[in-house]
């Protein structure tokens, strides 16, 4: 084995115990990670290199090249070096300070102790210097800290239990055994002289797979993963263990998961990307026509002039003129792409991440998390969002099982009695049972007097939860137990147990010591036989004290009800209605039973267990045969229901959510009939609908064909179907197809199976899938796999065009959210694999719609108001040079100072416009979250898109043919009260500058909805700047230092005192400005949008509040806010004897929303009304209406 | 902030209830209401109005004259004269005559002015060297590289002052005469001070330092622009002051055009002496053109103007008429959108209540 170790380094990995000098020869990477990107030295370098790599980067370093070119440069060199150099160090500032932390925390974790053996004995030594082929030892509650083969464990058989949180996100236990010949290797003496070799496979990133051989004493034993400690585990209830290193530092799994996330663009990014590939070939077609401009110009005229100025040595003729005027030109109106736009939409967005971090509104005091912007490059996506991806358990529902009825022997026990009358008193189970769990809730008290009476059933039946399961108990100090469950409806069933009476103490692997009824008693555990999937239940066999061997088993009604002895029929009549009771309430169900055993039965059944057991070929199935063997003629004993706890505010959070035309799929591992209880319980599904479609075929043909069915049901017969709807949709629909679909989505629900959704996402049935469920209001896919949660995404991604979001909690929604446009992860009790690959995350499903609705909308509001007004900034400013060229001759002149040009992007302009972006909000908060419909803007992309782009263009040109022609007209004539002429160049540039500072100053003005001290402070601040930047640079001191770079001295005061230019500026800005205001005037006369509507109610209500609240005005803020709920619109509607005015415009918006969402909400607030109110149900109904 | 994190441990994370981590400082948002904009836009066209009335009135109280000489009269002859780039250095004298109404009352300006000349090309206005002109040593003997090819002459002697610019200087020289009604002719006198901003004059133009040197001398070692007839110390042959780089007449023609017709002060009437006090009176006047400056290379034209002041400057119709335009525009959309309010607004009826 040894001859071929040095040539096949790539395919095999050899590791030799205890012998580093062997070890070396691989060259093998050390334990020390590095994720950070650059040193100190290579820092600038590498990042410019990065930086260069962008597009845009790359453009105006080219364009600087340009400039130094003395016959084309048109601009002094610095008025492109110092936007550049400003971006590229706000970048390199930020790539830093992200490298630094990264740095802190690499050597955060390479300066972790871990124990190693050197020599025989253990030496403390840092993570980074441990290498591979060393033996360390783990202490309890450690993190491992490399990929480790388990050699030994303190506990017996070489056991030890680690947690995986970090790694997958599980966060139940996992045990892991050594192989048996290293197990034996207890002290640190034996292990110092073992020299085992590991072969195994080439560092790879799959988590739970590992194949390798260990070669020691001339055997070979097999190594799977259950035998590895992967880094990133932490031990758990194991003293101390001891492991080989196979993988160090870059090579571990771990470290081999954590690649590059796929960087996630958003639609206004691809848009704006497309419209600045438009601006460079409009700026080519303007650099063409200018030059066709010159080569006229010096042939008819410049040629004539030569005898003033010759043309450079180099031009010999009209057409190389024109070629370098081209180059010219493309360096003066390169402006109208600023490199400011791209530094500015990432300070928006970072400002935007973080007023999502700082939201009190979306922190979890329970938790203590806030809500955290992961990435921030996606904020406005999410004021688009059309459709929701959840997971189930932990995303909708708490994962949070309690133990809520339970049906004993055709007696049911838990039913609250009445849900208006007063809250049942929650038992106390102290004084009865001192190991109660002081936090399991239970109501009924009959069940714990059936227990204290001594019913044999009940008891019977606890004792089977306190036996039944594969819990591990941890019992800190006297009495204080903790249970590790696998799941969790164990922990509630075993706690259930618990609390009535029949605690579990402990386990070995050969017995269960319980306390029943306080009384210690110790059961012999004879076998386990375990869950399944397939099987769907599980079994224990135990010898109780007096002798009796019994097998308890519980699982699932339908395959449970099936195996029971015939005498039972009676009861389990009684039984099935209890659990379909439950069922109907959205509880998960387990039926329990038992049998009894004698010995020669129990010696009969464990000898074909063993049997089965060591079989080499088919070992499952043989044993599974072996389990239904036994599992038969059963006594039943009752059964139990758990309530999966719904997420607070989560109905209400699906409700709004669907009200701002937001679809909202269920995607769940979970069975069918669950997953429609809790689409039930959360409102997704309800008794209005009109239809609930299920899809459960097995076959390719019987999946086509319910598709199919449901098609024609949901749009061919949809005529009739929609006249029962209760708002009637108006009679002509749109005539577009998906209008269609979208008219009749309302009262249509959809459910699949996993098994159907495979052959659903076949490529030949993908469409019909596609049309069928997007016509639903509600989809629900149970029991799918990861996989396909990320397929069904990428379905919807790939034939609507949708914006897409995947909300998560567990590992197995990673994929989902990975793929979808905007992933979330709730940070809940399920580890945190979820939260690492979302973009967002935060604790509670409900602040999804503050996010959305709030964060999203106004993120999206501001990106587009944004965009709009910069390139409105920037067209206006450059297409100027557009117009003096026809005057200069196509010379390339600039218009303006050439500083002005440096610093217009980066100065005078750009703060204003940032503080919209950043700032700016049309409604309040809380109206957005109250009329949900405000959302849809964004959806339909309404507020920013090719055709608000070219407006945006001509305002810019028109402003820019304003700002050249009125000052044109009025100064070539004008003169100065002393007789000096005004039609200088000087005096031209500089009252053309003012205007133009001032006309977008006014214009970003008119844009901004929202003014708070900061917009008052930049605006006026850029306008002050102007002016003194402006008179510094035309100051004696700066002309007299370097009278060949200021040689605009003394322009500023001798323009700006004369009235003139004052009154050109005026009626330039007047001429700007009017057409815009009349337009929005007119827009917003004629067709209001929902958001202006709401905006004029809530300017009414101010002015008519005003008289009253005169001297409460220095008040708490929040109290105000209050009011404001209240007072909210939602009352306004369904009272309907409101203000006649708010009534009036709300009517003129119910006529043009086809989709009448007034009547959906009546009908909301009509169904709440009805069904009894939870404490916390009314509670959030206050907030919502 | 401190003392929350310490108080309670469950709410360490808790973001800080602050106005602005919030967002909800407290702001003003306005809207466009009927209230606002109508009423805004009867107000801007009444000022409009008003200023386009004020300064229509103020506008009609100025005088103007245009006397095109390009090749009028007997300057038609120079003209012919000055294609030829031989007979550079002979002079030729031309006389223009012209007449005026109405008598110019008040100040009295004259401009030569010039079409068709681009001083605003964009190499033209770069070649110059201002750290020349502000006088200092090392720029007079070796001149900015953005002079060329006006930096050197063929003996490599550096040019002062050197540049596109100042070698293209506008040469001709205008004697004004009056012909009152008797015959007699009083030669106009004209101020040729104070015609540039006060900043160039003082601050942007300066000679080299003088030390007990003439200026001749600390011109020495340059040499005249190609065009020009006088070195620049001999600019002004009436006033030693006046030579050099702060020569008035050269630093107007230095403050470059913007557009490629354009006028420049050449003087200013001084009403001292009868009969001039009270400006021009009307009657006949003839210029006596020193007609040197070539315009046919570049299909341009010369011409002097003749205009009184206001406050706001020279005659310009522009500005009020504009005012006017935009006044009636901003007029009739403000009825038109008052109109579409009342008819046709959606929520019109109620804005009123």
């Amino acid at each position: 084995a040894q001859t071929n170790s040095s040539r096949r380094p790539k395919e095999e990995r050899r590791v030799r115990a205890n012998d580093r000098e062997y070890n070396e020869k691989f060259q093998y990477a050390s334990n020390c990670i590095m994720t950070s990107k650059y040193n100190i030295i290579t820092f600038l370098p590498v990042n410019l290199f990065e930086q260069f790599q962008e597009v845009a980067n790359t453009y105006f370093l080219f364009l600087l090249i340009l400039q130094l070119i003395p016959q084309i440069s048109s601009l002094s060199w610095f008025t492109t070096i110092v936007p550049l150099a400003l971006v590229l160090s706000i970048t390199a500032v930020k790539d830093a300070t992200d490298d630094y932390f990264r740095h802190k925390s690499d050597n955060q974790v390479n300066n972790r102790q871990s124990q190693v053996l050197i020599r025989g004995s253990l030496q403390n030594e840092k993570w980074m210097n441990v290498r591979v082929g060393d033996i360390i030892k783990l202490e309890n509650n450690q993190f491992v800290a490399a990929d480790l083969l388990l050699l030994s464990s303190s506990e017996p058989h070489g056991l030890c239990y680690i947690e995986t949180a970090e790694l997958d996100g599980e966060t139940n236990m996992k045990v892991r055994q050594s192989v048996s010949v290293t197990s034996e290797l207890g002290d640190p003496n034996n292990l110092a002289s073992f020299d085992g070799e590991v072969v195994c496979e080439p560092p790879n990133n799959k988590l739970d797979r590992f194949c390798g051989t260990l070669y020691w004493r001339d055997k070979k034993y097999t190594l799977t993963n259950q035998n590895m400690l992967l880094r990133g585990c932490v031990l758990r209830n194991t003293e101390a263990c001891y492991g080989l290193v196979i993988f160090a530092g870059p090579d571990t799994k771990l470290m081999q998961n954590s690649g590059r996330t796929k960087f996630k663009r958003t639609s206004i990014d691809r848009l704006m990307n497309t419209l600045v590939l438009w601006i460079f070939g409009f700026l080519v077609c303007m650099g063409v026509i200018l030059a066709v401009g010159n080569a006229v110009w010096e042939r008819e005229v410049g040629s004539l002039f030569q005898s003033y100025l010759p043309w450079d040595p180099p031009v010999d003729n009209f057409l190389f003129s024109a070629f370098l005027s081209f180059w010219s030109y493309v360096i003066i109106l390169n402006t109208v792409v600023p490199i400011s736009l791209y530094v500015s939409v990432e300070v928006i967005r970072l400002g935007h991440s973080y007023f999502i971090n700082w939201d009190q509104q979306m922190f979890c005091s329970q938790c203590n998390t806030a809500a955290e912007a992961r990435t921030t490059t996606l904020n406005e996506e999410l004021g688009q969002v059309e459709y929701i991806f959840s997971d189930k358990t932990g995303t909708l529902t708490q994962n949070i099982m309690s133990f809520n009825k339970c049906s004993i022997n055709g007696q049911t026990y838990g039913e609250v009695t009445d849900p208006l009358g007063p809250q049942p008193k929650r038992l106390d189970f102290t004084p009865f049972n001192p190991l109660a769990d002081p936090d399991f809730c239970f109501y009924d008290d009959t069940l714990l007097e059936s227990v204290k009476v001594g019913d044999l059933h009940t008891h019977e039946f606890f004792r089977l939860l306190s036996l039944c399961h594969t819990v591990m108990s941890e019992e800190k100090s006297e009495g204080e137990l903790v249970y590790k469950a696998q799941s969790p409806d164990e922990g509630a069933l075993v706690t259930a147990a618990r609390n009535f009476g029949f605690v579990f103490r402990s386990r070995t692997p050969g017995t269960i010591t319980t306390i029943e009824m306080g009384r210690p008693v110790t059961y012999t555990l004879l076998a386990i036989l375990d869950f399944n999937n397939i099987r769907k239940r599980m079994s224990v066999i135990v010898r109780n004290p007096e002798g009796k061997i019994r097998l308890y088993c519980k699982g699932a009604d339908t395959v449970l009800l099936e195996r029971l002895h015939p005498c039972n029929h009676e009861l389990m009549n009684i039984t099935s209605d209890h659990l379909n009771e439950y069922a109907a309430d959205g509880l998960r169900t387990l039926a329990l039973a038992y049998r009894d055993l004698s010995e020669d039965e129990w010696e009969a059944w464990s000898a074909s267990h063993r049997c089965a057991d060591k079989a080499t070929d088919c070992r499952e199935d043989r044993l599974a045969a072996a389990y239904e063997q036994i599992e038969q003629d059963m006594m039943l004993l009752g059964a139990t229901a758990i309530e999966d706890k719904l997420q607070e505010g989560v109905p209400e959070t699906i409700a709004v959510l669907s009200l701002a035309n937001i679809k909202i799929w269920v995607l769940t591992g979970d069975k069918q009939e669950t997953a429609v209880n809790i689409g039930y319980s959360c409102k997704m599904l309800t008794d209005d609908m009109t239809e609930v479609f299920i899809i459960s075929g097995h076959t390719v043909q019987s999946v086509r064909q319910e598709l199919r069915s449901e098609h024609v049901n949901g749009t061919g017969g949809g005529e009739g179907k929609q006249l029962q709807c209760p708002p009637p949709p108006p009679p002509p629909p749109p005539p577009p197809p998906s209008n269609l679909m979208d008219n009749i989505s309302g009262e249509f629900a959809l459910i699949i199976n996993g098994h159907s959704l495979a052959h659903a996402l076949e490529a030949d049935m993908e469409t019909e899938f596609v049309s069928t469920a997007c016509a639903c209001k509600a989809v629900i896919c149970c029991r799918v796999t990861p996989l396909q949660k990320a397929q069904v995404v990428e379905l919807i991604k790939k034939h609507k065009k949708a914006v897409t979001l995947a909300i998560g909690d567990g590992a197995n929604d990673v994929s989902m959210i990975k793929s979808a446009h905007i992933g979330v992860g709730i940070s809940g009790q399920e580890g945190i694999q979820a939260v690492l690959a979302s973009d967002y995350s935060f604790s509670q499903f409900r602040f999804l719609q503050r996010l959305l609705l709030v964060h999203g909308r106004w993120s999206y509001l501001r990106m587009c108001r944004f965009l709009c007004y910069f390139f409105y900034k920037n067209f206006a400013f450059t297409m100027v040079h557009f117009w003096f060229g026809f005057f200069c001759g196509f010379s390339a002149q600039t218009v303006y100072d050439q500083y002005f040009i440096t610093l217009y992007n980066i100065v005078y302009t750009s703060l204003p416009v940032l503080a919209m972006g950043i700032f700016d909000q049309d409604v309040p908060d809380q109206r957005s979250l109250e009329y949900p419909k405000l959302y849809e803007p964004g959806q339909l992309n309404l507020l920013f898109n090719k055709k608000e782009f070219f407006i945006c263009i001509a305002q810019g040109i028109y402003t820019s043919v304003v700002l050249f022609f009125v000052p044109y007209a009025v100064l070539s004539d004008a003169t100065q009260s002393n007789g000096v002429p005004l039609a200088d160049y000087q005096t031209f540039a500089v009252t053309t500058a003012t205007a133009l500072v001032i006309v977008v100053s006014v214009q970003i003005t008119l844009d901004t909805g929202f003014w708070t001290v900061i917009n008052h402070v930049f605006v006026w601040g850029s306008l002050g700047s102007y002016f003194t930047i402006m008179f510094a640079l035309h100051s004696q001191t700066l002309f007299r230092i370097f009278p060949n770079q200021f040689h605009f001295v003394g322009s500023a005061q001798s323009t700006l005192l004369q009235p003139v230019v004052w009154l050109t500026i005026a009626l330039a800005t007047a001429i700007c400005i009017v057409p815009v205001l009349a337009f929005r005037f007119l827009k917003l006369d004629l067709k209001p949008q929902l958001s202006d509507t709401v905006r004029y109610t809530q300017l009414v209500r101010q002015k008519k509040r005003k008289p009253g609240r005169l001297g409460a005005r220095g008040g708490s803020r929040r109290s105000g806010y209050a009011f404001a709920h209240q007072e909210g619109f939602g009352e306004l509607i369904t009272s309907g004897k409101n203000m006649r005015l708010s009534s009036l415009a709300l009517a003129t918006f119910a006529s043009r929303h086809s989709s009448s969402w007034i009547d959906t909400l009546r009908r909301k607030k009509h169904t709440h009304a009805h069904t009894p109110p939870t404490g916390a149900e009314t509670a959030v109904k206050i907030t919502y209406y | 902030m401190g003392k929350e994190k310490a108080k309670s441990g469950s709410l360490a994370r808790r973001p800080d209830n602050s106005a602005f981590k919030q967002q909800r400082l407290p702001a003003w948002s306005p809207m466009l209401t009927a209230n606002t904009v109508l009423p805004f836009f009867y107000f801007m066209s009444l000022i409009c109005m008003l200023l386009g009335v004020w300064l229509l009135l103020t506008v009609q109280s100025t005088q103007e004259i245009k006397v095109d000489y390009t090749h009028a009269g007997e300057c038609n002859v120079c003209f012919e004269i000055r294609k030829n780039m031989s007979n550079a250095g002979e002079s030729c004298i031309c006389t223009v005559e012209f007449s005026i109404e109405k008598p110019f009352k008040g100040d009295v300006f004259f401009y030569y002015g010039l079409q068709n000349f681009h001083q605003n090309l964009r190499r033209y206005m770069d070649s110059r060297d201002d750290a020349q002109m502000v006088g200092w040593k090392e720029n007079l003997k070796n001149p900015s590289i953005y002079c060329e090819p006006f930096k050197k002459d063929q003996n490599g002697l550096p040019i002062a002052p050197c540049g596109a610019v100042a070698n293209s200087i506008f040469n001709d020289s205008f004697t004004l005469t009056y012909i009152d009604s008797s015959g007699t002719e009083h030669k106009v006198p004209l101020l040729r001070r104070g015609i540039t901003w006060y900043t160039d004059k003082n601050v942007k133009f300066r000679n080299p330092k003088v030390d007990n040197l003439t200026l001749a001398q600390v011109f020495e070692g340059t040499t005249k622009p190609l065009y020009w007839q006088k070195p620049v110390y001999e600019l002004d042959p009436h006033q030693a002051t006046n030579n050099g780089f702060i020569n008035d007449d050269l630093i107007v023609w230095m403050r470059e055009a913007a557009f490629p017709n354009f006028k420049k002060l050449y003087g200013i009437l001084y009403r001292a002496n009868k009969p001039f006090t009270k400006g021009l009176p009307a009657g006949n006047y003839k210029i006596e053109i020193s007609y040197n400056f070539p315009v046919q290379y570049f299909r341009g034209r010369k011409q002097v103007v003749l205009t009184t002041l206001t406050w706001f400057g020279g005659q310009n119709h522009f500005l009020p008429i504009a005012y006017l335009v935009t006044s009636s525009l901003i007029l009739l959309i403000a009825v038109v959108l008052t109109v579409v309010w009342l008819k046709f607004g959606k929520n019109g009826k109620n804005m009123e209540e």
